[in-house]
């Protein structure tokens, strides 16, 4: 069998927020754009965000990027790098300038400037009073930005793969990255598309919990892909549990609904984050917010029959702002629990949602790993949005700065990658060992006969994740979940499918992505069982003090050995001063 | 509960046929979330979904003959056997999945992007929150596209036709005080068949599950046109 192929000059894979940014800035270059995505891009996850994007436009309170870039690094616990931070934070207004010229429909001020909403972790000053720096388009804030991105790009005539589904990148002997193979879900059949560059803005890995605010595609494929290629992942222990997402189900309620002035109680009717974060309350950095929640379930001060959860209250805030700040929030909770924000307490609990670790990048999107004295950039491979770890985020990150990063970095990539066009103008030739293994990975899935399902390992990596890898962590726990994660990687060899289909067939799509979701849980595991501090979302019960001597530095995580590494955090920022680490007080 | 669900393989089926299904399921939940566990059992089950709440736009089908999202469909108000089956009207690729060119080409037809022909401010585009209001109800479309399949108008002309949902963003754009390609959008419209061959049968109102109404869009575009003409 020949193997078709498509030949590009840039290669996108995923058209979330990261993706098509990216791919907008490459079609207006007159580069040629292939945007390859498992689903129409449209429905891709940035589609749910909610509350909206940080910039320090000063609509609402006073405010500039450096306030901006101190709260990131603080809310990052330090472990955030500063170089990264400044650029991100310098960029942001113009960003979202570009953005609402793009046609995103952000709510308004009465001056007809851009609104913008308190969200946590956010102060003036230094550490001050309040900020409200997230720009939002009501609460349908990711649904506008990726509609708008989506529509320019049809504007600019990109070239979309829709429903194409990534299975591996594709080098040459030198380690160039020259493209991908790809599956057409529709008919089964792959394909191979040659790129001189290729971009992987394949988003997170909520999946990789039971109870978490992501789609059903939000595998992590981007991730395994790096691995399988030979790049370590960085910072993988340290997964975001978002505060409030609703109990038992896990759909987001976005922090939006404590910006505009919401509250959690709990069962006496307490508002128990004035016990946690004095001063910043409710709108305390999301890691602190979900300790304290899960502290208050576990001393029995939890809501409901079990005392299991703990009540947001959006009940006083009155018809205008539920309407007019947060009516799909507010829809969403009638839908899902049946209960009405104006009136009734809404039952929430930390839910996973955020993958700060990923595909060590530098501020140009390039992908980079370590060597001996340094670092090396890998010739071709680039990666944007929430799949990549610049890191902006560190060891937690605030809510509104990812679509801020995807749009940043996605932007920066793509300003970087036309850079690499000019200067190597011509395809190499890759070679066909690499192809022939990406084509192994779909063949693997040809083998008849009994076996274990997708779904059956599929919930209990899930079930494993949640219960040995989740808000609160121990040596004893972590070892027992690291077991548990490569006995399942054992056991997926053993799996089957019953279907051998080629047309539209989900299942075989599924079992891939299991795959992907397997390799990045042992990753996560393994990366959090080393490292004997608390940081940020990495809570470690057996060692509660940050600790800067020994751990202020970066995991980077190998496949190969399963191998960690570790490597400096970046604490020169581009020409401000540094900000030293201090104790994390909100 | 019992479900009777539409398969299809074209690799080994013939025909279409509908397939029953008993599931021991709480009536609370979603129409998604039953089909998530018949395709535990039964792996060759087929239909798109992604985020479960109702923003993706993915998991459009045809419940008891209505369309719907999946995930956004309570169980409970369903009539047993529950029906599904793909949105009505387009060719169909496998069980639920049907092929949604006909409905991405008329979106793309409308020209949806923000059109300015000004040199770009360094600021933001000024809007009042009287202007921007003028978005809600139209900006939120998730592009499921149960409107445009359940409207005969678009069954008999999907190549010629625009349909409810890419004129309701026709219309968002034409409705939106930073545009300016207005009478661009307005010609474009024009003729017979393009936005007129609405009959105003209002399936598209009665099925959105973002209850956006692209009657009254295209009404509003009516008018438009009638004020561009005098
Ligand atoms: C419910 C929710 C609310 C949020 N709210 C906010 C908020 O208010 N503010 C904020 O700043 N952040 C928010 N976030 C976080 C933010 O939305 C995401 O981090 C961000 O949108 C990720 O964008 P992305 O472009 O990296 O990836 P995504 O939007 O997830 O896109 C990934 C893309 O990759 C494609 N893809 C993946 N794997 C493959 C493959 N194997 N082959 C082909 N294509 C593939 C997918 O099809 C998709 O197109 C929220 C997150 C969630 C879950
Ligand atoms: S108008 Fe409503 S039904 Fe039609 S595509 Fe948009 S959201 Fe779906």
């Amino acid at each position: 069998m020949t193997l078709p192929k498509r030949k590009f000059d840039t290669l996108v894979i995923g058209a979330g927020g990261g993706g098509l940014r990216a791919a907008l800035q490459l079609a207006q270059a007159d580069a040629s754009v292939a945007v390859v995505s498992k689903v129409f891009p449209t429905r891709s996850h940035t589609v749910a965000a909610q509350g909206g994007m940080n910039a320090a436009l000063a609509n609402v309170s006073p405010d500039n990027w450096h306030w901006h870039m101190y709260d990131t690094v603080k809310g990052s616990d330090y472990l955030g790098d500063q170089d990264a931070i400044e650029y991100m934070c310098r960029a942001a207004a113009k960003t979202v300038i570009e953005l609402e010229h793009a046609g995103v429909p952000f709510s308004r001020m009465e001056n007809g400037s851009i609104y913008q909403r308190p969200f946590g972790g956010q102060s003036q000053n230094f550490g001050g009073d309040q900020a409200a720096r997230t720009c939002a388009a009501a609460d349908r804030t990711g649904h506008a930005i990726l509609h708008s991105l989506y529509q320019q790009n049809i504007r600019s005539k990109t070239h979309f793969f829709d429903e194409y589904f990534a299975i591996d990148l594709v080098k040459d002997e030198e380690g160039f990255v020259l493209g991908a193979v790809v599956l057409e879900i529709e008919t089964g059949e792959p394909l191979l598309i040659e790129a001189r560059t290729t971009l992987l803005a394949t988003g997170g890995a909520g999946q990789l919990f039971r109870t978490n605010t992501n789609a059903h595609i939000n595998t992590g494929d981007g991730l395994a892909m790096a691995l399988r290629a030979g790049v370590p992942l960085q910072d993988m222990e340290f997964f975001q549990f978002h505060p409030t997402g609703i109990a038992g189900k896990g759909m987001l309620i976005s922090e939006a609904a404590r910006g505009e002035g919401g509250y959690l109680v709990n069962k006496d009717g307490e508002r128990f984050m004035e016990r946690y974060a004095p001063h910043a309350k409710d709108l305390a950095s999301r890691d602190v917010v979900s300790r304290s929640i899960s502290i208050e379930v576990k001393e029995g001060r939890g809501c409901g029959p079990n005392g299991d959860y703990i009540h947001l209250k959006l009940d006083h805030l009155g018809p205008e702002v539920l309407d007019k700040r947060l009516p799909a929030i507010s829809e969403s909770i009638r839908t899902f629990l049946g209960v009405d924000p104006s009136k009734d307490l809404v039952p929430i609990y930390p839910t996973a949602h955020y993958t700060m670790g990923g595909i060590p990048t530098n501020k140009s999107g390039q992908v980079v790993v370590p060597v001996d004295t340094g670092e090396e950039v890998i010739p071709g491979l680039y990666a944007a949005g929430e799949c990549a770890c610049v890191s902006v985020h560190g060891a937690n990150r605030l809510g509104g700065n990812s679509l801020l990063d995807i749009v940043v970095f996605g932007r920066a990539a793509g300003n970087d990658i036309i850079e690499f066009l000019k200067e190597n103008p011509y395809h190499r030739r890759m070679s066909q060992d690499s192809v022939d293994q990406a084509l192994s990975r779909i063949a693997r899935w040809d083998q008849k006969g009994e076996g274990e399902s997708v779904d059956t390992l599929r919930r209990e990596l899930q079930t494993t994740m949640e219960e040995y890898c989740g808000v609160f962590r121990t040596e004893e726990i972590l070892s027992e979940g690291l077991g548990k994660v490569l006995e399942l990687e054992q056991r997926m060899s053993q799996v089957r499918l019953q279907d051998h289909s080629k047309i539209f067939n989900t299942a075989r799509i599924e079992a891939m992505e299991l795959e992907n979701l397997i390799d990045i849980g042992v990753a996560t595991v393994t990366s959090a069982l080393a490292r004997q501090e608390s940081r940020g979302a990495h809570s470690r019960v057996d060692y509660p003090k940050r600790d800067d001597v020994h751990w202020m530095k970066h995991s980077l995580y190998y496949k190969e050995n399963r191998r960690l590494d570790y490597k400096p955090v970046r604490t020169k920022p581009l020409t401000v001063e540094s900000f030293p680490p201090k104790d994390r007080v909100y | 509960m019992r479900f009777k669900i539409h398969r299809y393989n074209p690799e080994t089926d013939k025909k279409p046929y509908m397939q029953d299904f008993e599931l021991e399921i709480d009536s609370s939940r979603m129409v998604r979330d039953a089909l998530i566990r018949i395709k535990a059992q039964d792996e060759s089950l087929v239909f798109r979904h992604s985020c479960g709440e109702g923003v993706c736009g993915s998991d459009a089908i045809n419940m008891n003959g209505i369309n719907g999202l999946g995930c956004l469909t309570r169980l409970s108000s369903l009539k047993q056997p529950i029906e599904i089956r793909p949105v009505p009207g387009m060719p169909i690729i496998r069980d639920l999945v049907v092929n949604m060119d006909q409905f991405f080409n008329q979106y793309r037809a409308i020209k949806p992007y923000l059109t300015v022909n000004d040199p770009e401010p360094e600021v933001e585009y000024k809007q009042t929150p009287e202007q921007r209001d003028k978005l809600d109800g139209l900006y939120e479309c998730i592009l499921c596209g149960c409107c445009s399949t359940f409207c005969p108008s678009f069954w008999w002309n999907p190549d010629k036709f625009r349909g409810p949902a890419a004129l309701l963003q026709a219309y968002r754009f034409l409705a939106d005080s930073r545009d300016q390609a207005t009478t661009e959008r307005l010609e474009e419209l024009d003729g017979p068949y393009r936005m007129f061959r609405c009959h105003t049968i209002m399936n598209c109102v009665n099925v959105c599950p973002k209850g956006l109404n692209p009657t009254k869009a295209i009404n509003e575009i009516k008018k438009m046109m009638l004020k561009d003409m005098l």
